[in-house]
């Protein structure tokens, strides 16, 4: 299918690429990997005047050790994400989530920074972000923002990225020695996740975060509490979803994922916590 | 170079050095496909790769609602717009389009609304077309597609199979009924077995009596490569490129439906990238190509994209099956009653109501019954038309009385595999005739069954069962088993004709011997992802002892294929490759006076092997390459034979084709989750010779996986506004390799006896076996918690729920969750069955 016609812009720095956005205003859009960009605009639920392409920008790419903190560049690919020994040794359920996204195909185009700002709530990569307490750097007209990863997610495809702003690098404090694991459930392999559980673990110690339990990806709070206060993985697990919204469609009503939820979570925590 | 005749001596003179002794046993090598390196790599023609000058492109506009009327279109906008050419509506073409084509009517009195390609006043299903715009760039005609306004008024639309059959609202109110047709067979009345309800009432006094409720959900076809059209008029002729597994059947209805002279149509299936049924059409987009061409004298191009194909391309299955199964208290099964609710969806394609029907005498499958009623009621309803896919009618019948002959084992209380031994054709009965009057020329249950069982460890599978059972383990194992049957190779024209089938069900080759000892077979199948070219140019090395890359296999082309009846029903290689065979020994017949006069012998003393005549009891011969140059010069000839070897071959066979096999798999159930993952699978075929192992081991992996998509994982979803919410593959949930595992396939040979190869057909095997062996080893694995059914797909919801219902705590013994089903609903028989209840209830 063919998307309305529209302008294409791919600057080379950071600088252009603002001011791109700056004079179409809100008839802009930016074109990370495409991935959800390109089947959005081919059914035409969207029709951008201007496209902002950011492949060029090579500084929005790849993944850095910043001392207590690994720096991941927007346009950094699912594939390389996953693949990165950085990411595997201090944030290990990011580099599992990541390699869990669609096929390989998608993993070579989609990008980190892409997948966050589209939000989609049943998208792999919020989740471990935020149990992984990332800050998100976005750069506007006005300068640059770091954001917490629990003030980014607004609602269902909507982030704390304002109109002519990007997000440029994800900031991830090193969880050197934390166990973590991504227990992600689909029924055939390709597909987004009917409900997903990112787990970080350190004795006695549990961030938890759910992907496709409400509009945003959800910190199990109660669950990582009860952890806290001692409880077994089991008695923590089973309150995974407490305080969730999670939504029925073909693959699942509210309450078969609010079940999944705590068989989910009780895996991820026990694989986390297993090594 | 010059051609004298001495040239051509000294060539017929090398042809003689030849070495043939190879080319006889080509029939049963595992040949790779000829055709795979151009596929594979793309290095081919696809019918949207057709590029010609001045070609328009076409959009269509499609209806949004299920069921509603067209009050106005204004087409005004879309019109001017740039690079727009025309844009038609139904109005506009009303008088010339007449109604799309049913080759099938099952009952004289059969009910069937007009079948317009474009709607005309009223749209009957959400995707219809009602208007079509053409444009010099296919963006240009997307973006003008936008501006034709149509408005509508909605009317009511009937969108539960069972609700539409009570007739409350109507899918076609002109109809005044939806139902289309009834169609019954009974043995009593038909003479070929007893009485069904004498027989049930028996069992309930004094046996036993199995009646359950199963779903068909509605599956799409979602062929590879989408359809695609490009008709080009050049002068009176038109020629017609499709993406179709049907190009002779096309050309002739759309003649038919268009009133164009047959002579005046070339249809061409270029290579074409799948169909599983879903191109066994005559479709409204392929008219409206050619309406457009003919109103603009332009070649025009229609290529669908992925959404319009899921919603717009027919869809298959889509059943309730009511069944009644009695038996003794032994569990010889008495007689089988089933009472059918098919969709036809909106409209009746080209064999749409004869798919039910197809299936009507499989029920019976492999066993012996002694009673069978078969009763089919066609419903219209507000959802894509239904028709056929892969297995049409087979896999619908063979899962339920698979799933049944499941059922009665556990009432009877012995194996699966026990009670169907109990109940099959023993080897040494064959022929046989069954309840429903086929006669089963060959097969072997019992061999087949036994190498099954032993490729896929059957005992040891059902000890780690019982283990896993009484230690409570969160994943319980599940063993399915399936002993299908088929009739394929369709088929013998008269049983069509008796069916009131609109056509017969032959087909034909002709075999060309060109000078330089290559051979062209031309052949009336039309491959579309089977193989032919390699498996027909096997068969004729094997036969005419030329080289197997001698040999060049044409097809799809109504200009150079002249006759034939396509590819569907399994039927190619069993009517279609006899058909070749017949040919080729036609060539050899035409060949043998002449080898007799060149070789100054008699024809009586002539032997033909490996592709030589020779002299009996002499080493004297000729190879065929020879004749075929000597006859092409003619300068040497027998008086009065024609300077000829070429040959013409059609067949029609005697009998349907009766392949069978056992399939076994074991799914592992996580309990927890509800999540199945078949762990092994070994499937046992008995499809007769095989020409060639490996594409018959990639049409039996294909065909078990597909059959494992409607166990697990696909189903067509509308909403209660009749809207297809599985409209593209994020919600049609199609597996990919990552979801599958390697499968154990293996063969028995019970040779067909109607053909001379001995074949059975095996495009459908697959498909048509592993549906009722997954969802039997799914039920098998959670049988013990008091479920006795799981709708498909049984999705992990599904099955998580049906556990849930069954009041079963994860973790728990066999002993323990006995005591909950004991004083629970749960296991009851319905379990998992009705429709309103969570558990399996239609997602809608
Ligand atoms: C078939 C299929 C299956 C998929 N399955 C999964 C899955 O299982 N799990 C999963 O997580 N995802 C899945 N995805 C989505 C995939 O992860 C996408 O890559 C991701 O959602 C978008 O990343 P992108 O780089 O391609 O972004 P694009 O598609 O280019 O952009 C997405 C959105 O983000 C905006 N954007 C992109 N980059 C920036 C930036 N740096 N700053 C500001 N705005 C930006 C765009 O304007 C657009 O609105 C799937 C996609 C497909 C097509």
């Amino acid at each position: 299918m063919i998307p309305t016609a529209f302008d294409y812009v791919a600057p080379t720095s950071l600088e252009d690429a603002l001011s791109a956005l700056a004079e179409a205003g809100d008839d802009a859009k930016v074109l990370g990997g495409g991935q959800s960009l390109l089947p959005v605009l081919r059914l035409r639920l969207n029709a951008p005047e201007k496209i902002v392409d950011l492949s060029r920008i090579d500084s929005l790419r790849g993944i850095s050790d910043d001392g207590d903190t690994i720096v991941i560049g927007a346009m950094t690919t699912h594939d390389e994400v996953a693949r990165s020994e950085l990411v595997r040794e201090h944030a290990a359920v990011l580099a599992e989530a990541a390699s869990t996204v669609a096929d390989p195909q998608i993993r070579h185009r989609g990008t980190l920074g892409g997948a966050l700002v589209h939000a989609d709530p049943a998208g792999d990569l919020g989740a471990p972000v935020l149990a992984l307490d990332a800050e998100l750097v976005v750069v506007g007209a006005g300068g640059e923002r770091r954001i917490p990863a629990g003030e980014f997610f607004q609602d269902l495809f909507e982030t704390a990225v304002g109109e002519g702003e990007l997000l440029t690098a994800i900031r991830i404090p090193k969880h050197t020695g934390w166990g973590g694991a991504y227990e992600k459930f689909v029924r055939v392999s390709h597909q987004w996740s009917i409900v997903a559980v990112a787990a970080v673990t350190r004795d006695g110690e549990a961030k938890v975060a759910l992907t496709n339990m409400g509009s945003t990806p959800l910190r199990a709070s109660a669950v990582e509490s009860a952890i806290a206060d001692g409880a077994s993985v089991k008695d923590a697990a089973a309150k995974a979803a407490e305080g969730t919204n999670p939504p029925s469609d073909l693959n699942g009503d509210s309450d078969y994922r609010a079940h999944l939820a705590t068989v989910l979570t009780r895996r991820a925590l026990a694989r986390a916590m297993g090594g | 170079m010059t051609v004298s005749p001495d040239a051509v001596e000294d060539l017929i003179e090398e042809r003689k050095d030849v070495d043939t002794s190879d080319n006889e046993r080509e029939i049963g090598k595992a040949r790779t496909r000829k055709e795979d390196e151009r596929l594979i790599t793309g290095r081919t023609k696809w019918t949207d790769n057709i590029q010609l000058p001045g070609m328009v492109h076409l959009v269509m506009v499609r209806s949004p609602f299920a069921h509603a009327t067209i009050t106005n279109i204004d087409t005004s906008e879309a019109k001017t717009a740039p690079g727009v050419y025309a844009v038609l509506t139904g109005q506009d073409v009303a008088d010339q389009q007449g109604s799309l084509p049913t080759a099938w009517p099952i009952t004289p009195d059969q009910k069937a609304p007009p079948h317009p390609a474009i709607a005309v006043d009223r749209v009957a299903f959400s995707g219809e077309v009602v208007a079509v715009v053409a444009a010099r760039t296919l963006a240009e005609a997307r973006d003008a597609a936008e501006l034709v306004d149509v408005d509508y008024d909605e009317l009511p639309a009937a969108l539960d199979l069972k609700e539409a059959a009570d007739d409350t609202v109507l899918a076609h109110p002109d109809l005044g009924t939806n139902k289309s047709a009834f169609w019954q067979f009974d043995s009593a009345t038909a003479e070929t077995g007893g009485s069904v309800d004498e027989a049930i009432e028996a069992a309930r006094a004094d046996g036993i009596v199995i009646e359950r409720e199963y779903r068909q959900q509605r599956l799409i076809p979602a062929f590879m490569e989408p359809r695609s059209t490009v008709v080009d008029p050049t002068g009176e002729q038109f020629v017609m490129w499709s993406a179709t597994q049907v190009p002779h059947i096309l050309r002739l209805m759309l003649s038919l439906t268009l009133g164009v002279p047959e002579s005046k149509v070339r249809v061409i299936a270029p290579d074409v990238g799948g169909g599983f049924g879903g191109k066994l059409q005559v479709t409204p987009e392929e008219i409206i190509t050619f309406l457009v061409a003919r109103h603009l004298r332009k070649p025009a191009k229609w290529t669908e994209t992925r959404s319009e194909s899921l919603m717009a391309a027919h869809h298959g299955r889509d059943q309730w099956q009511r069944l009644t199964l009695a038996a003794d208290k032994d569990g010889k099964v008495t007689a089988l009653k089933v009472d059918l609710l098919a969709d036809m969806g909106a409209y009746l394609g080209l064999v749409t109501p004869g798919v039910p029907i197809l299936g009507a005498f499989m029920f019976n499958a492999i066993y012996k019954f002694p009673a069978y009623q078969f009763n089919c009621t066609n419903i219209f309803t507000n959802k894509t038309w239904t028709d056929a896919y892969r297995g049409a009618g087979r896999p619908e019948a063979t899962y339920a009385i698979e799933r049944l002959m499941d059922e009665l084992a556990v009432e009877v209380g012995v194996d699966p595999l026990e009670i169907r031994e109990m109940n099959w054709i023993k080897h040494e009965e064959f022929p046989f005739t069954s309840v429903c009057g086929l006669e089963y020329d060959s097969g072997n249950y019992e061999a087949a069954t036994e190498r099954a069982k032993e490729l896929f460890d059957y005992d040891a599978l059902r000890a780690e069962q019982k283990q896993r059972r009484e230690s409570g383990d969160p994943v319980q194992l599940g063993l399915g088993v399936s002993t299908f049957t088929e009739m394929c190779g369709l088929a013998p024209s008269r049983v069509l004709g008796s069916l009131s089938y609109g056509a017969g069900g032959w087909e034909h080759a002709s075999i060309r011997m060109l000078p330089t000892g290559k051979v062209e077979v031309v052949t009336g199948s039309s491959a579309h992802g089977q193989g032919h070219e390699t498996a027909w140019s096997q068969i004729v090395a094997d036969r005419l002892g030329v080289a197997f890359e001698d040999v060049e296999v044409l097809h799809g082309d109504t200009q150079i294929s002249h006759k034939g009846l396509d590819t569907y029903g399994s039927r190619s290689l069993v009517v279609g490759g006899e058909a070749v065979i017949q040919a080729a020994n036609k060539v050899i017949e035409k060949a043998r006076p002449i080898a007799a006069h060149l070789l100054e012998a008699s024809a009586d003393d002539l032997e033909f092997q490996a592709g030589r005549f020779t002299v009996k009891g002499t080493d004297q011969g000729m190879a065929l390459g020879e004749i075929a140059l000597a006859t092409f010069a003619a300068h040497n000839l027998p008086d009065g034979v024609e300077p000829s070897l070429d040959s013409d071959a059609t067949f029609d066979p005697v009998n349907f084709s009766f392949p069978h096999g056992t399939h076994l798999c074991a799914v592992e159930v996580d309990t927890e989750t509800g999540m199945t993952k078949v762990r092994s699978y070994v499937s046992v075929d008995d499809i007769g010779n095989i020409v060639n192992p490996l594409i018959v081991e990639g049409q039996i992996h294909g065909g078990i996986v597909q059959g494992i998509a409607q166990a697990l994982w696909e189903e067509a979803v509308y909403d209660d506004q009749g809207t297809l919410v599985s409209g593209s593959f994020v919600d049609y949930t199609l597996p990919t390799s990552a979801d599958t595992i390697s499968f154990v396939t293996d063969n028995t040979v019970s040779p067909s006896t109607t053909n001379s190869l001995g074949a059975k057909g095996v495009g459908e095997a697959g498909c048509i076996a592993s549906t009722p062996a997954v969802v039997n080893a799914v039920v098998d694995a959670v049988r013990h918690l008091g479920i006795n059914d799981i709708r498909m797909p049984c999705t992990p919801e599904r099955v998580w729920k049906a556990i849930q219902s069954a009041g079963y705590h994860s973790g728990e013994t066999t002993a323990e969750a006995q005591e909950h089903f004991v004083e629970g609903e749960a296991n009851q028989d319905q379990v998992g069955n009705d429709p309103s209840a969570a558990v399996t209830g239609e997602q809608s």
